[in-house]
């Protein structure tokens, strides 16, 4: 084993592990690429890392510079985690409706937590970053949304890691948020292979957000439009809290641990091995399960759990 | 056919305040004009100035977003369930 200068020389190059035991048809294979492996704990290291040296390298953002960004929870933790050991100052915009465990990891890594209203879900708690930032333009704000730093640290990062580790794969499944990861990885192995689909998973969130007051107020991530995410995507698909939460569980037997959008992802992979009629499947698992302890997901009663998941974000 | 359609909260006022309706037709597109037929009010928050669907609306029909089925010519049948849902940013982050 080799000894690592810091912390963050180990995001990425995480390990994919077979779970085939859990689908439903012989001829899929499905892979599962534990992204919470990553030090800061999810897929997020990958993008925040890649935002802030870019932001390092052309000027951006140096010493004294305090970092601002609006986050539902992993971005978060991961930018205050770097912000820590680069000496940033962080603050984070957060929708009241995170885990406690969230907002307990960014008081660990130092964040100052701009609270925004949860009934306005992710959408108002990036409008409140775009004023505060605003009104301090010496401050860095990376935009997670609509920095192509995102996507590239998984065009650069995820999708090569993939492609080394299983050639052979057909499907590829993620979540679908800011859509770095999907649209990274997509580019990368479609430009290897176009015949590699690549399937899109989404919360329900538009039903939990009912602070929306009108359309104008929608949001399509410019990372996704400017990497012309409609044509690059063969199918995008809803899963429902009850079901993510049934799949989280069903991970346990494979041994993950994991977060609630990761069994979202796992219920979609399902659903496309249902469908096949052979291939094989590389799905994200985007963190691991620690965060979302308090929400009472494993052992709870699913209908009390499922009712509780409505209430918050997870994805 | 009647099918099933769960409607966002910005367009239930324009549907008695229904979180679920049911219209006519055997394609999504058909079902759309059944339902602006029945509540007119719901057609600005539905199509586009230009006449399309409006971009920042999600169609789905059992829960897959239309666009990478058949479109408005998705066919929909009895016990299909149509979702509208606007974009909005999703909490991955």
């Amino acid at each position: 084993m080799a000894v690592y200068e810091s912390i963050l020389d180990l995001i990425g190059n995480t390990p994919i592990v077979e779970v085939s035991s859990l689908s439903p048809n012989p001829r899929v294979r499905i892979l599962a690429k534990l992204e919470g492996q990553n030090p800061g704990g999810s897929v997020k290291d990958r993008a925040a890392k890649y935002m802030v040296e870019e932001a390092e390298k052309d000027g951006r953002l140096g010493p004294g510079v305090t970092v601002l960004e609006s986050s539902s929870g992993n971005t978060g933790i991961a930018l205050a985690m770097i912000c820590k050991m680069r000496g940033y100052p962080f603050k984070v915009v957060l929708p009241e409706n995170v885990s406690i465990e969230r907002r307990q990891l960014l008081e660990i890594w130092g964040a100052e937590i701009i609270p925004s209203p949860g009934s306005e879900g992710s959408n108002g708690a990036m409008r409140r970053a775009h004023e505060i930032a605003a009104d301090h333009p010496d401050w860095f704000f990376p935009y997670q949304y609509g920095n192509p730093a995102n996507p590239r640290a998984h065009y650069e990062g995820t999708g090569p890691e993939i492609w080394r580790d299983v050639p052979e794969i057909t499907h590829f499944i993620a979540g679908l948020g800011t859509a770095g990861t999907l649209m990274g990885v997509g580019r990368y192995l479609k430009e290897r292979n176009p015949g590699i689909q690549v399937w899109a998973v989404e919360p329900p969130a538009g039903e939990m957000v009912d602070g929306l007051k009108n359309l104008d107020e929608g949001f399509v991530p410019p990372v996704f439009v400017d990497n012309n995410g409609f044509e690059l995507l063969d199918s995008k698909m809803i899963v429902r809290p009850r079901e993510s939460i049934e799949w989280t569980r069903r991970l346990t037997e494979v041994g993950i641990f994991a977060g609630i959008s990761s069994g979202a992802i796992m219920a979609a992979a399902v659903k496309c091995a249902e469908r096949i009629e052979e291939g094989v499947i590389v799905t994200i698992v985007c963190d691991g399960g620690w965060k979302y302890l308090s929400t009472g997901v494993w052992t709870g009663d699913i209908d009390e759990v499922t009712e509780r998941a409505r209430h918050i974000i997870y994805f | 056919m009647p099918v099933s359609v769960r409607l966002p909260t910005i367009m239930r006022t324009h549907a008695g305040g229904n979180s679920e309706v049911t219209a006519e037709g055997s394609t999504v597109g058909e079902v759309v004009e059944d339902l602006i037929r029945q509540f007119p009010g719901i057609a600005a928050n539905l199509r586009s100035p230009e006449g399309g669907i409006h971009k920042f609306v999600n169609l789905y029909v059992n829960d897959e977003d239309i666009r990478y089925l058949d479109k408005l010519d998705t066919k929909v049948g009895a016990g299909d369930q149509i979702a509208i849902l606007p974009a909005v940013a999703g909490g991955a982050a």
